[in-house]
């Protein structure tokens, strides 16, 4: 009979080998649903997996847009880690991406029709600024009234929806919109827009930051005392009171600085890809960044990769569904499954399959 | 050897292949919700049909749902054409900037935007239906019906099409029943089940008992059929399995005509760009059977209103009309024009509330 026993240690192969064992995993049983629809699962495998990245017809488009859909993901992604390493839930990421994009937007569009260099660097700041004010309310909450984090950030999100559809309404209408809501088009305004760094690359000022992101993150969690703090607090929350951390500075700090990444991400989406504030502008970067946080391990590098098979599987899947006619569910149900093995492999990390012959 | 053999054929079968592929003409269609919503997406999916039924052979379709309007759709729209994609189809509001960008990169290919207003290259044409004439319709019903003197509109989003639509069912409510009020309740998506759901339960707690619904899902009608007497409409499409009531009627959305006379144009070398608006007349906009739960009084009342929608003889936006802060919109007799409908952005005299600003 086969039992499962706690590890000594985590093993170290099996945090390694984890995702990529998921990642097969979801491949085989992706297969056989998709097989189940009718359609050759090697095909569809295919087209999700290789053809984005080396079809002669799209590779060369949609290489680049990996970069532009993970940029967000990986810059939220990233900020959000720090939190979880410490045990402290940032849920509501979402809404903070929202605020950034609504700040940012907003203090380029104050200066419409300026044409200034100083404009796109104020958008940055306001962006990161209003991430990091929206991180803050559940961060204080929990801090001076013991509120659960989780919850209320979570809350917070449906808050900046509302926020933002009665921007897209209000404050920040194109006046030349003939009535229709949504902001103008940042990308038709050069000083605040958000333009792709060398054309044909995807690269842009968020898929810089989103680098930078995971560099700091990696210096700070393996050479900094606050990475240390971080690590502690997280694994030992009473020796890390021994230790001298204090559990409200670290709660402020970690929301405080995926909130401002999660603002960032969301300047750098709304004045470069997305191009305006509209009552639908966010499409849950913020909650896919969770997957791709624990997809990564925590780890600054995993996320950078988890970031790119994540968006792999978005452009993909979406080939997947117009070449191939598969619905959208499925594709749904095949990002789901990725995070289920991965949870299911971890198992494997700290526990190990023993064959037991014999009579107990 | 033989296996060469075998390579060589399969190359040419390959590239035969290849070939007859590229003589079909390739009809691409982006949806924003699911084909399987029984609303919008489901009625533009139907188009598509007619398309490949039209044609046979000469045609190709490829589709793909649940598109964010926004950066996703024009990854979406830029990949189908990359794919060979010689005619595509956005059929949302929100795609219009996606449309128009990714036109102007593939000048050869045509494009055709639903609902909205922006041409900005050769390759962009537009297309909508006339949806307020089918509203003037449903409102005249609801008029007739409500006992509670109390109709509901749940709102997707505060656009022209959506304001046309509110305006034309109160005005025809009120029409044939000047007790009526109208309250608007906004969801801010054109599908989700949930929200829809969420919107109609509180309407129908205001004492509401008809609802008209400007969102994509069959949600409302499930909500209304749980609370006898309430009575809602087919949107979209004619949400015939609520029949006979609470569905007492449907507007419908006919785009197969069109979608087979474009491409058709297409592949007889006759298109050209244009901005189309078509209503009863032109048949894209169906009145769905107006079932026995409505009295044969109001049925034959509704049926004459929209014959005459239809024949030209009556415009749903004819004075004298106010606005809804009481001043003058429409004098009497006066038709409002297709700029000021298209641009709408306040509601007739007597709506309560007001468009979110």
């Amino acid at each position: 009979m086969i039992r499962l026993e706690k590890r000594p240690t985590p093993s170290k192969f099996w945090q390694i080998a984890t995702p990529i064992v998921a990642v097969v995993l979801t491949m085989i049983a992706g297969g056989i649903m998709f097989a189940i629809l009718g359609k050759n699962p090697v095909e569809a495998i295919r087209t999700i997996f290789w053809d984005p990245l080396f079809n002669p017809d799209f590779a060369a488009y949609s290489r680049p847009q990996l970069l532009v859909k993970a940029g967000p993901l990986i810059l939220i992604a990233v900020g959000l880690s720090l939190g979880f390493r410490a045990g402290i839930w940032n849920i509501g990421a979402e809404g903070q991406y929202i605020m950034g994009a609504i700040f940012g937007a907003g203090a380029g569009l104050a200066f419409y029709p300026l044409e200034a260099w100083y404009i796109f660097p104020l958008m940055v700041i306001a962006g990161a600024f209003g991430g990091w004010l929206w991180a803050m309310i559940p961060a204080l909450l929990k801090t001076h009234f013991n509120t659960n984090e989780i919850l209320v950030s979570l809350l917070m999100v449906y808050i900046a929806q509302n926020i933002l559809a009665s921007m897209s309404l209000g404050l920040l209408r194109n006046p030349e919109g003939s009535g229709f809501p949504g902001s103008r088009n940042l990308s038709q305004y050069p000083a605040a827009s958000n333009p792709e760094l060398i054309a044909g690359t995807g690269m842009h000022w968020g898929v810089v930051a989103a680098f930078v992101a995971v560099i700091a993150a990696y210096i700070l969690l393996q050479r900094h005392i606050l990475g240390f703090q971080i690590k502690l607090a997280g694994q030992a929350p009473r020796a890390a009171r021994f230790h001298g951390v204090s559990p409200t500075a670290l709660v402020l700090l970690c929301m405080g600085i995926s909130g401002a990444l999660a603002g960032l991400a969301g300047l750098f989406e709304v004045s470069g890809p997305a191009g305006q504030i509209s009552i639908d502008f966010n499409v849950g970067y913020g909650f896919t960044a969770i997957i791709v946080a624990f997809l990564g391990r925590l780890n600054p590098v995993g996320i950078l990769l988890a970031g790119l098979l994540m968006a792999l599987t978005y452009i993909g899947g979406e080939l997947a569904q117009f070449m191939l006619g598969l619905p959208s569910a499925a594709i749904q149900a095949f990002q789901g499954m990725l995070l289920f093995f991965l949870l299911a492999v971890d198992l494997l990390t700290n526990y190990r399959f023993r064959l037991f012959t014999g009579v107990k | 050897m033989l296996r060469k053999t075998l390579l060589a054929t399969a190359a040419v079968l390959a590239f035969a292949s290849a070939a007859a592929a590229q003589d079909k003409l390739k009809a691409c269609f982006v949806y924003v919700g699911p084909i399987g919503d029984g609303g919008w997406t489901f009625q533009h999916d139907q188009g598509r049909l007619d398309v490949e039924k039209a044609f046979g052979d000469k045609v190709e379709t490829a589709y793909q749902e649940n598109v964010p309007e926004g950066a996703d759709a024009e990854r979406v729209l830029t990949q189908m054409a990359l794919s060979g994609c010689k005619i595509i189809f956005t059929t949302s509001f929100g795609y219009m900037d996606a449309t128009n960008a990714v036109a102007a990169k593939f000048p050869d290919i045509m494009f055709e935007h639903a609902t909205g207003y922006k041409r900005d290259s050769a390759n962009v044409s537009t297309y909508n239906a006339r949806f307020y004439e089918g509203r003037a319709v449903t409102g005249t019903i609801a008029g007739r019906m409500t006992k509670s003197n109390k109709i509901g509109y749940i709102g997707s989003f505060p656009i022209p099409e959506v304001i046309q639509g509110i305006n034309a069912s109160f005005i025809h409510a009120k029409k044939v029943n000047p007790d009526v009020t109208m309250s608007v309740v906004w969801a801010y998506t054109w599908f989700d089940p949930a929200k829809e759901a969420d919107a109609a339960k509180a309407l129908i707690e205001q004492g509401v008992d008809v609802i008209l619904q400007h969102t994509d899902s069959t949600a409302p009608l499930a909500e209304a059929a749980k609370t006898p007497g309430v009575i809602g409409f087919g949107q979209a499409s004619d949400m015939a399995e609520y029949k006979p009531s609470p569905r007492v009627s449907a507007i419908i959305d006919n785009w197969g005509p069109y979608y087979v006379e474009r491409v058709g144009a297409l592949l007889d070398g006759t298109y050209a760009q244009k901005d189309t608006w078509a209503g009863i007349g032109g048949g894209e906009v169906l009145i769905g059977e107006i079932t026995d739960a409505v009295p044969a009084e109001v049925k034959a009342e509704a049926e004459a209103l929209a014959t005459s929608i239809g024949d030209g003889s009556y415009h749903p936006f004819t004075g004298p009309l106010n606005k809804q802060d009481g001043s003058v919109w429409l004098a009497d007799g006066e038709v409002a024009d297709d700029g000021t409908l298209a641009g709408l952005n306040f509601y007739v005299e007597g709506i309560e509330g007001e468009i979110p600003q």
